[in-house]
């Protein structure tokens, strides 16, 4: 339990904070308190090591705090136990046997402390004190693990619920006509983000519940339609998907240069595309084609601004979408 | 045949980040430059075999949901693509040989067209 993300002498940058886990995260996140056993057996000061063993038979513990009123004082472990058995001295008071020089740590520690100390010292429990440095709790290495499953288990129920929530939006919201609209801008030129969109689509899509298969479609069209505005626009243009319970609507206008023509550019293989372009495996001449392939209507038309208005609709009566059959 | 596999008996060089490779096995296979060709033809979990190099590799990749990309002919991906592919969790291999000798090995592997 060391990951890189522990070490005091490394310099966590943006880079390294990038890598760091949600495990490592939950460790500063999460108190000793959170984690600890509350519930535990403790020996008090006057005892005499045979009670100690006998207790520690009965309890099947392999060691406890040593307390006097309710302060901590030492600790008691196994090999303490066995050292007074070997040396036949059971009757000697709990003190003589007892490790006094003690390692602890607070209850208001990040769990991230504890687990430092655990690697520093070598020792298998850390009793917990609170402000005051009453005893309030032991804590194990498996105390750790456990309280960091179950945070995780926690995240992982949250994740579920914000799913379960989004997938149900258009039960949950009514009116007479509910509808979600994305809106990206798509810049002339800009490969290195080109499939920005359609993935986001992708992820928002499978996010409201809709079928892989279905987001596939929706995010294959988009695609498309995203490189034609990066390839053959003048100013780039705007993707807008409405996605409503029954149908996804999108729709994607530029302001030029326009399509010559539209029947040719409909044709598989045909394209404007450079050779610069054509070099990074653009301008296939499959774009429209695979657009069509994918939804259940397109239509292109010259827009207002000598650019092209393409809008496509994919229908969800069968595709499962928003909960909704 | 699962993704450890291939990768060792193909020689492939790992570009992003390891993952549990003999958990993957990829159920079928593409070649192409054209992006677009990718898009139509590509299979989910399959492998595509390519020789461009360039961002927009990851992205069609992450669309289809392909196992892993193979990339031929020694073409080097920039850093910036690497990241990217790391980030959507997409594997690329890099090799030497041509797209057709790999492709030729891969369906003697018994990974067929989608």
């Amino acid at each position: 339990m060391t990951p890189a993300g522990f070490d005091k002498r490394q310099i966590i940058n943006d880079n390294t904070a990038k890598s760091i886990t949600r495990v490592e995260e939950l460790g500063y996140e999460l108190s000793v308190d959170e984690v600890m056993t509350h519930e535990i057996q403790t020996f008090d000061v006057d005892m005499q090591m045979h009670q100690v063993l006998e207790i520690a038979r009965n309890l099947r513990i392999s060691g406890a705090p040593v307390t006097k009123n309710g302060k901590l004082v030492g600790i008691i472990s196994m090999e303490d136990l066995i050292r007074s058995l070997y040396a036949n001295n059971i009757e000697a008071p709990v003190t003589e046997y007892m490790t006094s020089n003690l390692i602890t740590v607070r209850s208001t520690d990040p769990v991230v402390e504890a687990l430092k100390v655990f690697v520093s010292t070598g020792v298998g429990r850390l009793p917990v004190l609170d402000n005051d440095g009453n005893l309030v709790g032991i804590l194990t290495k498996g105390d750790v693990s456990r309280g960091l499953l179950k945070a995780l288990q926690h995240d992982y129920a949250n994740e579920e619920l914000r799913k379960y929530r989004a997938s149900h939006l258009f039960e949950d919201i009514e009116s007479d006509r509910s509808s979600l609209i994305l809106r990206y801008n798509i810049k002339q030129g800009d490969f290195t983000n080109g499939g920005a969109a359609s993935s986001n689509i992708k992820k928002a899509l499978l996010r409201l519940g809709a079928t892989p298969q279905l987001a596939r479609r929706c995010s294959i069209a988009v695609y498309e339609a995203e490189m034609n505005l990066i390839i053959h626009t003048t100013n780039g243009g705007v993707i807008r998907v409405e996605i409503e319970p029954h149908v996804i609507s999108i729709r994607v206008v530029d302001d030029g240069p326009g399509i010559e023509d539209i029947d040719q550019a409909l044709k598989p293989g045909f394209s404007t595309a450079s050779e610069k372009v054509r070099e990074l495996g653009f301008g296939a001449g499959m774009g429209l084609v695979n657009i069509s392939r994918c939804v259940d209507e397109m239509i292109i038309k010259p827009s207002l601004e000598n650019g092209t208005l393409l809008k496509m609709r994919i229908y969800l009566d069968k595709a499962k979408i928003g909960g909704k059959e | 045949m699962n993704l450890e596999q291939i990768i060792k008996e193909l020689d492939l060089t790992l570009l992003t980040r390891p993952k549990h490779f003999a958990g993957i096995t990829p159920s079928n296979g593409y070649a192409s430059d054209l992006l677009s060709c990718v898009m139509a033809g590509a299979g989910e979990n399959g492998i595509w075999v390519t020789l461009q190099a360039h961002g927009n590799i990851v992205a069609v990749a992450a669309l289809i949901g392909v196992a892993a990309v193979i990339i031929t002919e020694d073409a080097q991906p920039d850093e910036a693509t690497i990241a990217k592919a790391n980030e959507e969790g997409i594997t690329l291999l890099s090799t030497p040989s041509p797209t057709f000798h790999i492709v030729g090995k891969l369906w003697e592997m018994g990974i067929k067209a989608a």
